[in-house]
């Protein structure tokens, strides 16, 4: 017992050492989002293509929703754009845009420049239903399932192996709660 | 003259001093004294989403001039400190509380410093405690004091 207490600094300290190694590979921006297992916030915007068209959380249609926040003044978006366009002709999903803080002309020249993904997006000029759904910056995205209820947010750029390893299981998932008609 | 010249030196310091630390400015007008005092109280306790090591009073981005300016706006629609508080909660999570609530996930948090200096009393009394009866076993038995007075004497 008495030898046992001398190794227990040394013991406490590789302790330390493994937990605080750990704590480096972590990502200290990785943040789990406050709203998911919640309902998508309501909101009553125009869509970017028409001021006139007024959409609700209503008409985000389909079993598995993606939301993307997306804006012109965001680079990443430009790099993730590609493959958001890849990702629409996916039938599993219905990909809606969150055009976020941005200038409407701008942003719908750039759908005419590098394709329209979206079956619509928002238009949230204030950014007020960014600010409900917690964003911060963009690009980011949503996984609404069939009851409506966020089930994942995903902060930065979307491509292939992100879509991979991030998605592709959630949706697989989401299929299988559907078809147990959870 | 030189003490002058010293003190314009440091008073100058100062003010350049402050002119660093200046945050970013918002012109907010508020009613009352009171309202200010809390939306300066609370930009403190929030934490900037974005940039994570800066509250929101501190911070330049985007996404913290938002935040101050709904801020603003629910202290004029008169919501009471917790209502924003869990407003901000409710949208960004407990990350943008700078005082972390106390729940199951954070009792390490708030009384693991406590408990730490506990066990450190605890083992300071232990060791104090254990003191008197290592000194005993000092004291020579008669034995011994004969045998060391015998080796002193030879010289």
């Amino acid at each position: 017992m008495g030898k046992l207490i001398r190794f227990l600094p040394l013991l406490l300290v590789i302790a330390l050492g493994v937990v605080l190694y750990r704590g480096l590979s972590l990502n200290p921006q990785a943040m789990p989002s406050a709203l998911v297992g919640k309902m998508m916030p309501a909101y009553s915007l125009q869509t970017l293509k028409d001021n006139g068209q007024v959409v609700t959380q209503a008409d985000l249609k389909g079993d598995i929703v993606l939301v993307n926040v997306w804006a012109t003044w965001c680079p990443t978006c430009k790099y993730e754009h590609p493959y958001l366009v890849d990702i629409a002709k996916d039938p599993k999903v219905k990909l809606y845009g969150l055009n976020y803080k941005d200038d409407r002309p701008a942003a719908q020249q750039w759908l005419k420049n590098y394709k329209d993904p979206y079956v619509f997006s928002i238009f949230d000029e204030e950014g007020t239903l960014g600010l409900d759904l917690g964003v911060y910056g963009a690009p980011e995205t949503f996984v609404i399932d069939h009851h409506g209820i966020i089930r994942k947010r995903f902060a930065g750029a979307i491509d292939t192996k992100v879509w991979r390893r991030e998605f592709e299981p959630l949706i697989a998932q989401l299929i299988e709660e559907k078809k147990q008609g959870k | 003259m030189r003490l002058l010249s010293l003190f314009i030196f440091i008073v100058t310091l100062a003010f350049s001093i402050n002119a660093v630390k200046a945050s970013p400015v918002d012109t907010y007008e508020f009613q009352d004294e009171v309202t200010k005092i809390r939306f300066q109280a609370l930009t403190k306790e929030l934490r900037c989403p974005k940039c994570q090591n800066q509250n929101l009073a501190d911070s330049n981005s985007p996404i913290a001039a938002d935040l101050r300016k709904e801020l603003y706006e629910l202290l004029q629609q008169g919501k009471a400190d917790i209502e924003i508080v869990n407003f901000m909660v409710d949208r960004y999570g407990e990350f943008v509380l700078y005082r972390p609530r106390v729940s199951s996930l954070t009792y390490v948090l708030w009384f693991g410093p406590a408990v730490l200096i506990l066990l450190g009393f605890i083992v300071v009394i232990v060791i104090v405690r254990r003191k008197p009866v290592a000194q005993k076993d000092l004291v020579l038995s008669k034995e011994q004091q004969d045998k060391l007075n015998n080796f002193l004497n030879d010289k």
